[in-house]
């Protein structure tokens, strides 16, 4: 009964550091997004006429680079809220 | 802490969740709004006056007639009123939790099924306008043992779709209830600025924008 509450401890605190570990992934598009908006700046600038256009595009592209950091918050969730190893041990 | 879809009743032994009976309240919302706007406009002369309503829906549609047209070109007349009308469902959707309900974009079952929407839609306009023996060339181009990353990557765009949306709805969700458990008040009231309500609407235009784009490359 020991070795399984410690085998369970074991994976809740490997499972909360793997989350905080996923959500490192975060850096990568908060680099991409902010590289984005800032081209989205300097292009509003250049032409202020087409803002609309550049703004819709702008978020566009930045939803896409999203996309990454957002699948780092669903691991993260699932090793959280959701966890399939603590059942493997029982 | 648990952010668990709570099963509201059972329909005989079916589960109905919160989040089904909030869609079905938003859908009787949306439906209400289309019967009273069909009613007050199939009997409107063209120099009647329509009221504050009336004039209030024409804006609306004719905001999402100009932004699909933009987007879409000619198709926009077959696809705009799907279009239209899940844009203004995830709108409402996401912009629930404003008023206390779990949103139905929090569970990953609605954003799928909206997303495999998207994915029949896309690979239905690449069908129709490729011709089958096109739509399967396309395929193995531009090399033929490309072939297994094109299929991936057809795959690939109803995932992303939904994940982004149900990621983006369900982090703010959490991340607002952390704040309630922290700070109960006065602080987390403008950060629904920010996670409910711009988030919300920035989701909703971009999961149709990408629909709308994916569906005009594919034909």
């Amino acid at each position: 009964m020991d070795g399984m509450l410690l085998a369970k401890a074991i994976v809740l605190g490997a499972s909360a550091i793997g989350a905080g570990v996923a959500m490192i992934a975060g850096l990568g598009p908060g680099i991409g997004q902010g590289i984005a908006a800032a081209y989205g700046a300097q292009a509003v600038g250049r032409q202020p006429d087409a803002s609309d256009k550049i703004t819709q595009t702008m978020l566009l592209g930045q939803a896409v680079a999203e996309t990454t950091g957002i699948y780092s918050l669903v691991v993260a969730l699932i090793l959280l809220f959701a966890n399939p190893l603590i059942r493997l041990l029982s | 802490m648990e952010f668990d879809i709570k099963t509201a009743f059972y329909l005989g032994n079916i589960p109905i969740t919160e989040t089904v009976v909030n869609t079905w309240i938003i859908m009787a919302v949306m439906i209400a709004f289309a019967v009273a706007a069909g009613r007050k406009f199939s009997n409107a002369a063209p120099d009647d006056d329509l009221g504050t309503f009336g004039l209030l829906t024409e804006i609306v549609v004719d905001g999402l007639n100009k932004m699909i047209a933009s987007t879409m070109g000619e198709k926009a007349a077959t696809f705009g009123p799907y279009i239209g009308t899940l844009f203004s469902f995830l709108l409402l959707a996401n912009l629930s939790g404003l008023i206390g309900f779990r949103p139905p974009t929090a569970d990953l079952n609605t954003t799928l099924a909206f997303a495999s929407i998207s994915f029949v839609l896309i690979q239905g306009t690449a069908l129709r306008s490729k011709g089958i023996v096109g739509y399967f060339k396309g395929f193995f181009e531009p090399l033929w043992f490309l072939f297994p990353l094109n299929v991936v990557g057809e795959l690939a765009t109803p995932i992303s779709l939904s994940f982004r949306l149900f990621g983006n709805i369900l982090g703010g969700m959490i991340i607002m209830s952390l704040l309630y458990q922290v700070v109960p008040i006065l602080i987390p009231a403008p950060l629904h600025i920010y996670f409910d309500i711009f988030s919300g609407v920035l989701q909703a235009f971009i999961f149709t924008m990408l629909t709308m784009v994916f569906i005009s490359s594919a034909g």
